[in-house]
């Protein structure tokens, strides 16, 4: 690897911002997911079904 | 499984369920070759260094365009085929499109600072791509402001379609005006212009980063399925309740 030389600052930040945005959208998704599935469940446990009959909490 | 098959949002979260984890995992792979190749490049022999912020600047400017598109496809089919999913595909894209514009816009920045002396210049490309990030940013407020997810599919729609005229003004706009951002030098007539010791890892990269918009794309659609599933439950308690 080649030194990164008198910019090195712009170049390091623009990696650590990408890798910080990536990972943002990635937690974002992962918490929304467990947010909805949560909710889901609550619904289900206190007595609301789908009209199919069908596990709200089942996407397979 | 068909593209019919897919309309159904059930068949539609078993298929996600089944792809996302070879997406991800190909995802990760994809992106730590394409950051090890980026670190490895050599550095360009009047800018240095700073090229290296290339192989996160280009993947990102190219998915902020991409993003749009696949939104105004997504839109064609809200408002001509009222594909059930449709809408879903455009809610999820757009938080992901800004972030990536946003990402193009902080590292073009950050690389135009020590090439051309200043963080920011109001030329027609910068500044038809700061355009594009409000116009995500408008579009996800909508979202937001309308309660009935299907009246603001079809007001969200026309506003994506709308703003896909800015798409081909981004990507001509170093071909029509005098600006300071540099010409294409990838997709261009008579093929690419970079050295093969900067293209590889590029392309590498861009691939990543498509991978990872399509895995987070489909855990975001998937995550909207599954808000609208709440949403029409909680009307069922209510209605039930008010019995």
């Amino acid at each position: 690897m080649t030194s990164l030389g008198p910019y090195a600052s712009f170049v390091v930040t623009s990696y650590a911002l990408v890798a910080a945005i990536v990972l943002i959208l990635i937690g974002w998704v992962a918490l929304d997911y467990r947010r909805q599935k949560e909710r889901l469940r609550e619904l289900e446990a206190s007595g609301v079904t789908r009209r199919s009959g069908r596990q709200a909490t089942d996407i397979r | 499984m068909t593209l019919i098959d897919l309309a159904n949002p059930t068949k539609f979260l078993s298929l996600t369920a089944r792809v996302l984890p070879w997406l991800a995992g190909a995802t990760a792979i994809l992106l730590l070759v394409g950051f090890y190749q980026a670190a490895m490049a050599p550095d360009d022999y009047q800018q240095g260094a700073t090229v290296k912020i290339m192989f996160v600047h280009v993947p990102n400017a190219w998915l902020a365009m991409f993003v749009w598109g696949v939104m105004s496809l997504a839109a064609l089919g809200t408002l001509v085929w009222r594909h059930p999913l449709a809408d879903v595909a455009a809610k999820a894209a757009a938080p992901i499109g800004a972030a990536f514009t946003f990402l193009a816009l902080v590292t073009g920045s950050l690389w135009g600072r020590p090439m051309w002396g200043t963080y920011w210049e109001w030329d027609a490309r910068l500044t038809s791509v700061l355009i594009l990030f409000l116009m995500y940013l408008g579009l996800m407020a909508l979202w937001r402001a309308v309660d009935d997810p299907s009246r603001a599919a079809r007001a969200a729609a026309v506003l994506t379609l709308v703003g896909a005229i800015n798409l081909p003004i981004i990507k001509f706009s170093v071909d029509w005006w005098n600006t300071l951002h540099q010409p294409a030098a990838v997709l261009r007539m008579g093929g690419p212009s970079l050295d093969k010791a900067f293209l590889i890892p590029l392309l590498v990269m861009a691939v990543g980063f498509s991978l990872l918009f399509v895995t987070l794309h489909l855990a975001a659609m998937r995550n909207e399925i599954l808000r609208r599933r709440v949403r029409s439950l909680q009307m069922m308690q209510a209605s039930q309740q008010a019995a």
